[in-house]
């Protein structure tokens, strides 16, 4: 039997991070943790949990002050019911209707999907386009990460061990626009094959992020650098990404692919 | 649909709700998973992690402890470790050597399931590796050929005259990724027998599978098929195992024993559709007529013969599809690879090579400059027409129909000739394919088997007797409407009884589209004969002659004036007479003749024909292919139940839609299946679903109960060539394996 610890305030929450428990989990809408207990995939690595799913101050969205705050526990029914978000991200609560099905979208939330760090979440490269901070929080205090310097390595993060993430941060910046393309494997419960997201701020100047071509979710400044210059863009994303094959799609599948959705986004 | 007249009074061809409906969405229906047994243990499986080696030795870890674990290996089996079933070639536990991942070496069986893991962890199997054969083409042991010969002397000069178009069609394997995966518990008794209560499509494969593997005798074994989540042909022969390998551990604890296979395990280690290679020559006249079919196919059986035999010939018997040939010779042979067995799954060897002709006849149509649907209408069976078997079809043909049906419900002219035209990085196309399915059992399957089935009298109305089971298709339903017609009771008055081997006549597996139509049949002439006595009984009771005694809506009369309600005499009979239970003989049509030596003759009573108009979307950025809309048409003989028959037609046609798109099994260079879960092996979803338009014709078989004939299949087979045929239309580029992943598309496009 595992230990499991329900704090009811960021403070409980701080408690138990506080005594930093040997193998200590964090558990938000569980969607990714409980796929990996049930198929007791480093099960005997987990030895405590620490649910957060009631911690208040993780949760609701703001707009104020030239920035969109996101509660770490924000589901993705919430990202699509949020004023807020319709208004300055409409694309992240359009690629949050894209995420698995009603009930994941209910249960599953934005900071699982960052803290799971795969390079198939699909909010991630939104993310990384929409150049977006990370809060985090502990017993030692807060700071702030950038998106890119967070996925460090093949489902690595910069958090640390008694660090929870407790709020996602956009710039909102006037006249910008993020567009993004989900490639899945169907139309609901899909792993991506590939996205790709894009901020425009100007024709020239767009920020580029894509999923499930490296071991992280990737930020393309090579492609970012050619449409600047109004060079190749296709080739410099060549230069990005890392794809690979697995079972959902082949490397030359994820290259080509990403390729064209990226220059469709480009319009 | 061809009309079900309004003004009829029985239960047939209406669609009351289903019997096990309100159970069923109320969750008081009691899956395996629901029921416990006093004392009950749970059972798990020790596999092989290699695909072929040979096992030098169990090791079971020292440090655990084993005292409340149940250990069984292939030493512990009293009779013989066999799964019983055609060759009788699969070992029930690998004792030697292992034929692929997955197959089950020991046993264990613990009270408590979370021990039960840990103690899973703690065993392993040594195994000395040898070199797996994992491509079929590769394959030098051969299950099973088969050749079917049509006025093969013709051939050359046939080939030597006309056009001779070529092809290779490929398809891989199927997951029938029913809802439940497979389970059971075993019940030791006193007598030293077993009680099974599973999930299953079979309940006598297993009867007969226990007898063998625990030496019984017949009175030893009872098998009850408890409410089941789905078969697909999944549950046909593979419950035997793990019903096998649950009494194995039962007997030794001499306690309840429970086995439920995780999803991971289930879509592993169990069968799967056979995947083919199939290579087509054609000769066809410049005017688009069929002359000459040669074809070479090759199915790939996995590690144990199980079904293959029966499988590979149902693929080769359809192998022509639904056209004339004035010549042909179609070669088969099913072969073994070191992957689990492949067994049977609805359609049961028919889309494949129903896939490869129906792509074929694009690759046809291309090269001849001539309408796909013009091609198939052409060439379409007709009475009178001849298959390469010799079969002369005189009855219920309705290849052109089903054809023209859909080709008007799709409006597939026009949309033929717009979409043609789409430029830009969405192309629209639209494909049609024609399939036939044989009904029942191949050749002499059926008189061999000699099914029985009956009913029996109730104090109020009467009970169905079988063991045909209700995974999901209505079976329950459609025998009670048929029994109730023809008893003239009302649908509530007739029940179905539980489906126990100790206790029900042999009706035979609930396989092979032979369920409604055969079974459904004896059933029904059953209640017939049953309706006969009891009409004798009434007009000996009411002094009246028998010939004028009817029954209509539960109330015996006789000369339009009402004698009695059913229940009253039903009762006055038991209580004068005991009991009244028929049991009927299946007979089968004396001039259906098939000689299992040349494998000509009439393979099948009767045939089902549909047709399928698929309309897609192919995205050039992304490869992706979108259903737009599909329709088909489908004759069934009678629709005994409407709704549930469109039910079997749209189910199957998602199914096959699954199989033309998305499913695919993703394997490793030594055996191991990488996709084993929901999330990596794709299905369809609701969303997934296109806009369906189903139309049923009703073109009835005469020998068949109310004109009914076999459905549950056909609608696998059509639709993954229609989706070739769209692709082709939309892209120009015609695709001749399946699943049109995105990958396939975008390496077909670029080419
Ligand atoms: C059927 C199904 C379909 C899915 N479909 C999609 C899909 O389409 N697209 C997609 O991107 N994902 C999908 N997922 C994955 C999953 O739903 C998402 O990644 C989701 O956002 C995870 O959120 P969660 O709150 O459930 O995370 P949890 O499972 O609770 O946690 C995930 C990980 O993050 C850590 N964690 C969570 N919150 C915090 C925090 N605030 N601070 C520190 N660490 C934290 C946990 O310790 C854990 O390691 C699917 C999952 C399932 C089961």
């Amino acid at each position: 039997m595992i230990p499991v610890t329900s704090a009811r305030s960021l403070s409980e929450a701080y408690a138990i991070l506080h005594q930093r428990p040997r193998g200590l989990r964090v558990l938000a809408g569980g969607t990714d943790l409980m796929v990996a207990v049930n198929a007791r995939a480093g099960l005997d690595r987990i030895g405590h949990v620490l649910d957060i799913w009631k911690v208040p101050e993780l949760r609701g969205i703001s707009g104020a002050g030239g920035s969109l705050r996101i509660g770490a526990l924000t589901t993705y029914t919430e990202l699509m019911r949020s004023r807020e978000i319709a208004t300055h991200l409409p694309a992240l609560a359009l690629v949050s209707r894209e995420v698995g099905a009603w009930a994941i979208q209910n249960r599953g939330t934005i900071g699982g999907n960052v803290c799971n760090a795969s390079p198939a979440g699909d909010t991630l490269p939104l993310l990384l386009a929409a150049e977006a901070t990370f809060l985090l929080g502990g017993p030692r205090g807060e700071r702030t990460v950038a998106a890119h310097e967070f996925f460090v390595g093949y489902r690595k993060t910069a958090l640390g061990a008694d660090e929870l993430l407790l709020r996602v941060d956009i710039p909102l910046i006037e006249k910008s626009h993020l567009v993004y393309r989900k490639v899945g494997t169907r139309k609901a419960q899909s792993i991506s094959r590939t996205i790709v997201a894009v901020r425009k701020l100007a024709p020239r100047d767009v920020r580029i992020a894509a999923g499930c071509v490296a071991p992280i979710p990737l930020r393309c400044r090579n492609a970012e650098k050619a449409v600047a210059a109004g060079g190749d863009v296709r080739a410099a994303l060549e230069q990005d990404i890392t794809p690979i094959d697995d079972v959902r799609a082949t490397a030359v599948y994820r290259s080509r692919v990403t390729g064209n959705v990226l220059l469709r986004l480009l319009g | 649909m061809k009309h079900i007249e309004l003004e009829q009074q029985g239960a047939v061809g209406r669609s009351p709700p289903r019997k096990d409906g309100a159970d069923k969405v109320t969750g008081r229906a009691r899956y395996l998973d629901d029921l416990n047994f006093p004392g009950q243990l749970w059972g798990r499986t020790v596999r092989s992690h290699v695909a072929h080696g040979r096992i030098r030795e169990i090791v079971w870890d020292a440090a655990f402890d084993w005292t409340d674990v149940v250990r069984v290996t292939a030493a512990d089996i009293p009779g013989e470790n066999v799964v019983h079933l055609i060759e009788d070639d699969q070992p029930m536990l690998a004792a030697d050597v292992v034929r692929h991942r997955e197959e089950p070496i020991a046993l264990l069986a613990c009270a408590d399931r979370e021990k039960l893991e840990e103690a899973l962890a703690h065993v392993r199997v040594e195994i000395e590796e040898l070199e797996p054969v994992l491509d079929p083409l590769r394959s030098t042991v051969v299950f099973k050929s088969y050749r079917i010969e049509q006025a093969p002397q013709g051939l050359a000069q046939a080939f030597a005259d006309a056009r001779v178009i070529e092809g290779t069609y490929r398809v891989g394997h199927q997951e029938q990724m029913y809802i439940e995966p497979q389970a059971v518990a075993a019940i030791p008794r006193e007598d030293g027998g077993i009680t099974i209560y599973g999930s299953m499509q079979c309940p006598f494969y297993v009867h007969r599978a226990l007898q063998r593997l625990l030496r019984l005798d017949d009175s030893q074994v009872a098998v009850i098929q408890v409410v089941t989540g789905g078969g697909f042909g999944g549950k046909e022969d593979y419950p035997s195992v793990i019903s096998g390998h649950a009494a194995l551990l039962a007997r030794k604890a001499r306690r309840p024993v429970k086995m439920i296979y995780k999803r991971e395990e289930d879509v592993a280690a169990t069968t799967k559709r056979h995947p083919a290679v199939m290579k087509y020559r054609t000769a066809v006249e410049a005017d688009g007529t069929l002359v000459a079919l040669e074809a070479e196919i090759v199915m790939d059986g996995g590690a144990y013969v199980t079904l293959s035999p029966v499988v590979a010939s149902r693929g080769v018997l359809h192998a022509g599809g639904a056209y004339r040939w004035r010549h042909a010779r179609i070669d088969c042979r099913v072969v073994q690879t070191h992957t689990p067995p492949n067994g049977a799954f609805r359609g049961f060897g028919v889309p494949q090579t129903m896939f490869a002709i129906e792509s074929h006849m694009e690759r046809v149509a291309v090269a001849l400059g001539i309408d796909p649907l013009e091609l198939r209408r052409k060439n379409a069976l007709q009475i009178g027409d001849e298959l390469p078997t010799g079969q002369k079809l005189t009855s219920s043909v309705s290849a052109r129909e089903v054809l023209d049906v859909v080709a008007a419900r799709s409006d597939y002219a026009r949309k033929r000739k717009e979409y043609g035209r789409s430029v830009g990085e969405k192309r629209r196309g639209i494909g049609i394919s024609l399939a036939f399915h044989g009904a029942g059992f191949t050749g002499t399957g059926e008189v061999k088997l000699k099914p029985r089935a009956g009913v029996e009298l109730t104090d109020r109305g009467a009970r169905v007797l079988s063991v045909s089971t209700d995974i999901g298709q209505g079976t329950i339903t459609v025998f009670s409407q048929m029994a109730a017609d023809a008893l003239g009771l009302a649908l509530d008055d007739v029940e179905v009884a539980e489906n126990d081997t100790s206790k029900m006549p042999d009706s035979g597996p609930t396989v092979a589209s032979r369920t409604t139509m055969v079974v459904g049949g004896t059933i029904t002439r059953a209640a017939a004969a049953m309706a006969r006595i009891l009409q004798g009984y009434v007009a000996q009771v009411h002094d009246v002659p028998a010939a004028e005694v009817s029954c209509a809506g539960g109330i015996f009369s006789a000369r339009g004036r009402a004698l009695a309600p059913f229940a009253a005499i039903a009762k006055r009979y038991l209580q004068e007479r005991g009991s009244l239970r028929i049991i009927e003989n299946y007979r089968h049509p004396p001039e259906i003749r098939f000689d299992d030596a040349t494998y000509r003759g009439d393979a099948y009573p009767c045939y089902g024909w549909a047709a399928t108009a698929v309309e897609v979307e192919v995205d050039l950025d992304t490869y992706e292919i979108s259903l737009l809309d599909v329709s088909t048409a489908t004759d069934v003989g009678r629709a005994i139940h409407p709704v549930l028959a469109e039910g079997q037609v749209e189910g199957g046609t998602v199914q096959a839609l699954g199989y033309a798109l998305l499913e695919e099994h993703v394997w490793d260079q030594r055996g191991r299946l990488l996709n084993t879960r929901m999330q990596n092996y794709v299905i369809p979803t609701a969303l997934d679903v296109p806009r369906m338009h189903t139309t049923l014709l009703e073109n009835p078989y005469p020998s068949g109960p109310y004109g009914a004939k076999g459905l549950g299949e056909l609608p696998m087979d059509g639709p993954a060539p229609a989706v070739v045929g769209a692709v082709l239309h939309a892209t120009g580029k015609l695709i001749p394996e399946i699943p049109l992943s995105p990958d396939r598309v975008m390496r077909a496009v670029l080419s």
